[in-house]
């Protein structure tokens, strides 16, 4: 069996067109020897859960600056089980500019993590290692 | 002794028989990265197979592949036909790491949207993994999942930079080459196979100058081939084949003239056209039973493949050939000698 | 007079005698030092390094040609840079309200932050403005918006800035309109609409039509504008967001001037007088870390704008070889992390902006890496440019760095610099800059370039090469502390209904037959600010104009490159 390598989606969901980080990070992602796939600008919420689910993908990483988080991050995954896809056993990460008083409702929601702008993402890149076989082992039990 | 999950393979099979995208995309992942369940699944799946048109795309970067298959889809679409793809990027064998598909770029927020979220499109992007050998039948395997899904059309494509990419293009009936002007370097092209392999060959960013000049070099290097088979008879009849497998000249033997369309795909010029050559193709395929041909060809080369992936792996598992491989590097015996061998103890000499 | 060859002689004698030995026992703290564009620069400076540059053909006195030292003989002597604190969000009455308190603070001219849906020309309503509305910005649909937005604010005593692109042109109308409505002249109406699409394809991304039309439409407004609206920017030329996603500082100069020239082409090209436009063209910088790196930018900006449309575009009158611009210290750089850094930060940044002779300047606030500004952070930010104007003694003389050797040797070379980059653009345009720079769109040519810079200072700062205090080191464990704006989530309720009121409202069959004039006059290659000011004066919305213009030249999609 070789060995799976970790897929991960890096989305711009909303009206929000900064990519800087996103795209900064999801070549650093690749260069970690992830699987990546960027979804470019501008994605609804509901594309961006078609994509994770019919990707396949262990990662779905949001990144916005907008403000709009608390309507948009929800809405992905809420598709994402429309879909048919289980949010459950991916990690849901945030990325971007999320107050910390936010987190625990958006960590509610279903999201993993969140990382605010400052992360190295090296950080980013342990965290996905380490919680994704976590992720899965937990929905088989 | 089962090694696989039957409860989890029957779900899967169950759901890419049933029309659910998720079992498809599950099956996928299993198929894509070895696992037995994988295997199971395509055993399983393998009488459903063999309905859906499958059509390759390839070219060097920049051409504009994703954008005529975002287009071509949109355009089956409309024809009523359910499409799915599978965009293969060539991954770093350093790191492993890939950026995969520019999926389904389209014009327009608007339009797009539709393509992304359409239940008759399926978008998968699948890393090369830096492994030339075993793509092709890797990539074959996720198309047949593609194909006992139900869709009508697969678009397999891929970037035509190396042999490997050349090969995958074999996983398809309808071979698409694209190019664009001032593509540089034409013996590179030519060298790579590239240009052994189209069914249809499409001269795309037509707007661009030089656009006339690439067809006519197209024309030219076609007919060279045509000529070239006919001086030695290479037909298939006579039962010769270039070493791709493939037939170098199709008029003489099968009566199907590649055509040269131009297109400017980012604005949707061409691509009537192309959708029209892709469905006459496999009209004449059918009709001629090359269809049947292809296929089997196809067949025999993934066979091959896996037969030898199959064989390295009994090999390096059970098998002793360290003292061969020393012999070659005391200079004892040379290479090829040293194969022989191998396949001697192999089959139990 | 220096006697150069006596100062090379001794410079060496130094560098063996004095440094070489001192080195040996106590090496630097780098191999070697670099600007943040990866410029080389020496432990000193002399004469000997300036010695190609030549004071009356390249330094000279502010007001003149080259305008190295300053547009304006007087600068800050003169009248101090006009404080621009870039603001917006919510409703138009919650703008209002922050526009009134920052005026009352001191601040001496407005600039609009627009909401996102705002930004790509969508309507409150639209399904994806859902979550969006009243955001990063002020929330705009229709003119009605603009009359709240602009209570009790008099457009012939203060004037504003847009940060808008795609709608800009319905934005001038509506301020236009405004105007009309206070009874002020157009001929009176100051301001700037920022209307630079070309950083958008490069950097920005805020898209919606393909690029020529986009152009098309942006020499509409220069073409109206000169005529209608003679004393009002009508483009704000940006490099501000090329560098805050990633560029380097020789990029950030290069481009913008290169997108100064195509749009001053774009414009020949309409056969509009190049001395009438020139006065109403500005253009928008970064005030980054670099300290002198950003002061040689500037001044590197200036000289080459000048040689360019006196020596390239034949510009007869100085005041067009004048390139004046506004600076934003870079978003980029703040923390969130210790955020009260940030002020330290500004500070610097705005410092290098003064001293580049800026002619208006923001400055962010220290919460910025978490929420818009609260009020007290914004104030701090204003008090940050009030200190050095009436405290530092810093605006009292001109251009006082010239002269420098380090200084004017940096200027030189960033404007050699930036040189290249522009032969290179205009290369790929067979000669012309237009086609140069809509070729580089096409072909991913400026995405790859900021892209590339963008990686290689993150990569930078993850080997912990590039420090930044705060994160990558003298970090701390903390807790955020400071107070945070949020937006309140009933203005996106508060909006939409507003804005169903105003379409019940209105007279929908002139709007109707405003949105016809404007879809013919697209159709027919015709200037579209004459129908885009009707449809605006009956309230039509701004996605209802976005609309027409969409379904005549299509939309945009950004190639994916990373």
């Amino acid at each position: 069996m070789a060995e799976k390598k970790i897929r991960v989606l890096v989305a711009k969901v909303g009206l929000d067109g900064h990519d800087r980080g996103a795209k900064v990070v999801a070549r650093f992602l690749r260069d970690a020897g992830f699987e990546v796939i960027y979804t470019g600008l501008h994605r609804t919420p509901e594309e961006v859960a078609r994509a994770a689910v019919d990707e396949d993908v262990d990662v779905v990483g949001i990144s916005l600056l907008s403000g709009a988080h608390m309507t948009l991050v929800p809405k992905v995954i809420k598709y994402i089980r429309e879909f048919g896809g289980n949010p459950d056993e991916m990690l849901i990460l945030v990325g971007g500019i999320i107050p910390t008083d936010e987190i625990p409702e958006l960590k509610r929601m279903g999201v993993d993590e969140v990382f605010i702008p400052g992360t190295p993402i090296q950080k980013i890149v342990d965290y996905i290692k380490e919680n994704v076989p976590k992720k899965k082992k937990k929905v088989r039990e | 002794m089962k090694d696989y999950n039957e409860e989890e393979v029957e779900e899967l099979v169950k759901g890419i028989l049933g029309g659910n995208r998720r079992a498809l995309a599950r099956a996928i992942t299993y198929v894509e990265n070895d696992y037995p369940e994988g295997k199971e699944i395509l055993r399983r799946i393998h009488k459903n197979t063999g309905k859906a048109h499958i059509v390759g795309l390839t070219g060097f970067p920049g051409v504009g592949k994703s954008t005529i298959v975002s287009k071509l889809t949109q355009e089956f679409r409309k024809r009523g036909k359910t499409v799915g793809i599978v965009a293969v990027d060539p991954g770093s064998p350093f790191t492993g790491g890939a950026l995969l598909g520019d999926r389904l770029r389209m014009d327009g927020f608007d339009v797009s949207r539709n393509l992304w979220i359409d239940p008759g499109v399926f978008f998968r992007s699948m890393s090369s993994r830096g492994r030339a050998g075993g793509l092709a039948a890797k990539t074959g395997d996720v198309v047949r999942l593609m194909d006992a899904y139900g869709f009508d059309i697969v678009f397999v494509e891929t970037v035509g930079a190396g042999q490997s990419e050349v090969d995958i293009v074999e996983v398809a009936d309808t071979s698409i080459v694209i190019l664009m002007p001032e593509i540089g370097d034409d013996i590179q092209m030519n060298k790579a196979g590239i240009l052994e392999i189209g069914d249809i060959y499409v001269v795309n960013k037509a707007d661009l100058e030089g656009a006339d000049k690439t067809v006519e070099w197209l024309k030219s290097m076609l007919k060279m081939g045509e000529e070239l088979a006919k001086a030695t008879e290479l037909t298939h009849a006579a039962g010769g084949k270039m070493a791709s497998g493939k037939v170098f000249s199709y008029e003489t033997e099968t009566g199907w003239k590649p055509p040269i369309i131009k297109t400017i795909a980012d604005r949707g010029k061409g691509i009537k056209e192309l959708a029209d050559a892709i469905e006459k193709h496999y009209k004449y395929l059918k009709e001629t039973c090359l269809l049947k041909e292809r296929r089997e060809m196809r067949v025999k080369r993934e066979l091959f493949e896996l037969v030898a992936e199959e064989i390295k792996k009994i090999i390096k598992a059970r098998m002793d050939y360290g003292d061969i491989v020393q012999r070659v590097l005391n200079n004892e015996i040379d290479l090829h000698t040293a194969a022989e061998e191998i396949v001697k103890r192999l089959v139990g000499a | 007079m220096d006697n150069i060859d006596e100062i090379k002689k001794k410079r060496k004698e130094w560098e063996e005698k004095c440094l070489k030995p001192w080195i040996a026992k106590a090496p630097e703290r780098e191999e070697k030092f670099e600007t943040l564009s990866g410029i080389e620069v020496k432990g000193v400076y002399d004469p000997a390094d300036i010695e190609h540059i030549d004071f009356l053909r390249d330094i000279g006195y502010p007001g003149e040609f080259p305008f190295t030292r300053g547009v304006y003989p007087t600068m800050y002597r003169g009248r101090i840079w006009t404080m621009r604190q870039f603001s917006g969000f919510g409703t138009a009455e919650d703008t209002n309200r922050r526009w009134k308190m920052l005026l009352q603070e001191g601040e001496t001219g407005l600039s609009t932050a627009f909401d996102f849906p705002t930004l790509m020309g969508r309507d409150s309503d639209d399904p994806l403005s859902d979550g969006e509305v009243g955001k990063v910005g002020v929330a705009v649909d229709t003119l009605k918006d603009f009359e709240i937005l602009f209570d009790g604010i008099p457009l012939d005593k203060v004037s504003t800035s847009f940060t808008i692109n795609p709608p800009a042109a319905i934005i001038l109308a509506m301020y236009v309109t405004i105007g009309d409505m206070q009874g002020v002249p157009r001929d009176q109406l100051r301001g700037t609409i920022q209307n630079d699409m070309l950083k958008e394809f490069h950097a920005q991304n805020t898209l919606v039509l393909p690029p020529e039309p986009s152009v098309k439409i942006i020499v509409d407004i220069f073409e109206w504008g000169v005529e209608n609206v003679p004393k009002f920017n009508l483009i704000s030329i940006s490099g501000y967001h090329i560098r805050e996603a990633g560029s380097t500082a020789v990029q950030e100069l290069a481009f913008t001037i290169a997108d100064g020239m195509a749009y001053v082409e774009a414009a020949l090209e309409r056969g509009i007088d190049i001395d009438k436009l020139a006065p109403q063209l500005s253009f928008f910088f970064n005030a980054h870390n670099d300290f002198f790196e950003e002061i040689a930018k500037f001044r590197a900006a200036r000289r080459m704008w000048a040689k360019i449309m006196r020596d390239e575009y034949g510009a007869k009158n100085p005041r067009s070889w004048w390139m004046k611009f506004h600076v934003q210290t870079a978003g980029c750089t703040l923390t969130a992390q210790q955020p009260l850094n940030n002020i330290v930060r500004v500070t610097i940044q705005a410092l290098a902006a003064v001293l580049g002779g800026c002619q208006s300047l923001h400055t962010n606030s220290f919460d910025e890496a978490w929420a818009l500004p609260s009020e007290e952070a914004v104030r701090v930010a204003l008090r940050t440019q009030q200190i050095i104007a009436y405290e530092s003694g810093i605006p009292n003389v001109i251009d006082p760095l010239a002269g420098s050797y380090y200084v004017e040797w940096l200027t030189d070379k960033m404007e050699k610099l930036a040189w290249k980059y522009i032969e290179e653009i205009r290369k790929m345009g067979e000669g012309s800059m237009l086609r140069g720079v809509l070729k580089g769109i096409e072909t991913g040519y400026f995405v790859k370039e900021i892209t590339n810079s963008a990686a290689r200072y993150q990569k930078e700062i993850e080997e912990g090469k590039r420090i930044v205090v705060g994160v990558n080191k003298f970090t701390i464990e903390e807790e955020l502390k400071i107070p945070i704006l949020k937006v309140d989530p009933e203005v996106q309720r508060k909006q939409i209904e507003r804005l169903r009121r105003v379409k019940a409202e209105r007279d929908n069959d002139a709007v109707k037959e405003a949105l016809e004039w404007l879809r013919n006059a697209a159709e027919n290659d015709e200037n579209v600010m004459p129908p885009i000011l009707e449809a605006v004066r009956n309230y039509a919305t701004i996605g209802e104009i976005m609309g027409v213009l969409k379904e005549v030249y299509g939309t945009y999609t950004k190639p994916i490159i990373i």
